[in-house]
């Protein structure tokens, strides 16, 4: 996996991750499609997700918990606004409440996913738009800090040499 | 992480002060050296009065502090402010870092992927 570009837009509140990986448009999209692929990325390590229901048609939602290091499961969905299979998706990702139903009053972010292929695989573009500040605390509330703390520490040595053009050796 | 060091009202100040490029770039010249609001309207082909609109817009989130100078009101930028809102972006931006590196190692464990 090469890491291309993170770009982090506070005035529009999007962020926007391009990485290449050496895999097919349709191998990369399979990890997005297949709930038992997604689960293995969508939550931190130390945070993973359990999908429970993954309705993967337009119009469709999933259901999803993630499992804490307490034994803590933060609970949050999807609902599948766009697809266009193997180039873009669209979702939005929002909170839900303890019986895993949306939480009313918590906006979802929005998600936009497009795949290219490239000479060597995938470019997968992902742009995740927030809606406000409260949004984007509640959703880290979901109990992912201490995963990403622990990313940040690995990721800054990464970072350290090259910001734009980093080469992570998988 | 400081993401939890501000309510949510506040860091919502924070993000609509920092939407506007004027803002930011009186933030930006706030924060590189502190200086009187006449001074910082200089910088801009707009009136006095909307200059003072944007700096209060920023004092309300705690972007910037102002004291008097003799007669001069000095605008300073407050860094630890910025830093909180930054926070943020920064959280989703390696959480985002992370899944790029988890779904190489999903792809990793598949036939037909050069690794």
């Amino acid at each position: 996996m090469t890491l291309i570009s993170t770009r982090k837009d506070a005035a529009t509140l999007t962020l926007t991750l391009v990485a290449d990986f050496d895999a097919s448009p349709d191998q990369v999209w399979q990890v997005w499609e297949d709930p038992r692929k997604l689960e293995r990325w969508w939550g931190p390590p130390t945070f993973p997700a359990t999908f429970t229901r993954h309705d993967f048609v337009v119009g469709g939602e999933s259901r999803y918990f993630m499992t804490g290091p307490a034994g803590e499961k933060p609970r949050g969905w999807w609902r599948m606004d766009g697809i266009d299979k193997p180039h873009r998706l669209e979702f939005a990702n929002g909170l839900a409440g303890d019986d895993g139903e949306p939480a009313p009053g918590v906006e979802p972010m929005e998600g936009h996913v497009t795949f290219e292929a490239t000479d060597t695989g995938t470019r997968m573009t992902a742009v995740t738009h927030f809606v406000d500040a409260a949004q984007m605390e509640t959703m880290l509330g979901m109990g992912m800090q201490e995963g990403m703390a622990q990313a940040i520490g690995q990721i800054d040595v990464l970072l350290a040499p090259a910001p734009l053009e980093l080469e992570v050796s998988l | 992480m400081v993401v939890h060091s501000a309510s949510d009202e506040e860091t919502d100040r924070i993000f609509q002060a920092l939407a506007d490029a004027t803002r930011r770039d009186i933030l930006a010249r706030a924060i590189l050296e502190e200086q009187s609001v006449s001074a910082l309207a200089g910088h801009y082909a707009m009136s006095f009065a909307a200059v003072q609109k944007h700096v209060a817009v920023l004092e309300r989130a705690a972007l910037i502090s102002k004291h008097r100078r003799g007669r001069e009101r000095i605008v300073q930028g407050n860094v630890s402010t910025l830093r909180t809102a930054a926070a943020l972006m920064d959280a989703y931006e390696q959480l985002w870092i992370e899944r790029a590196n988890l779904i190489a190692d999903v792809l990793a464990g598949e036939e037909g992927v050069n690794q």
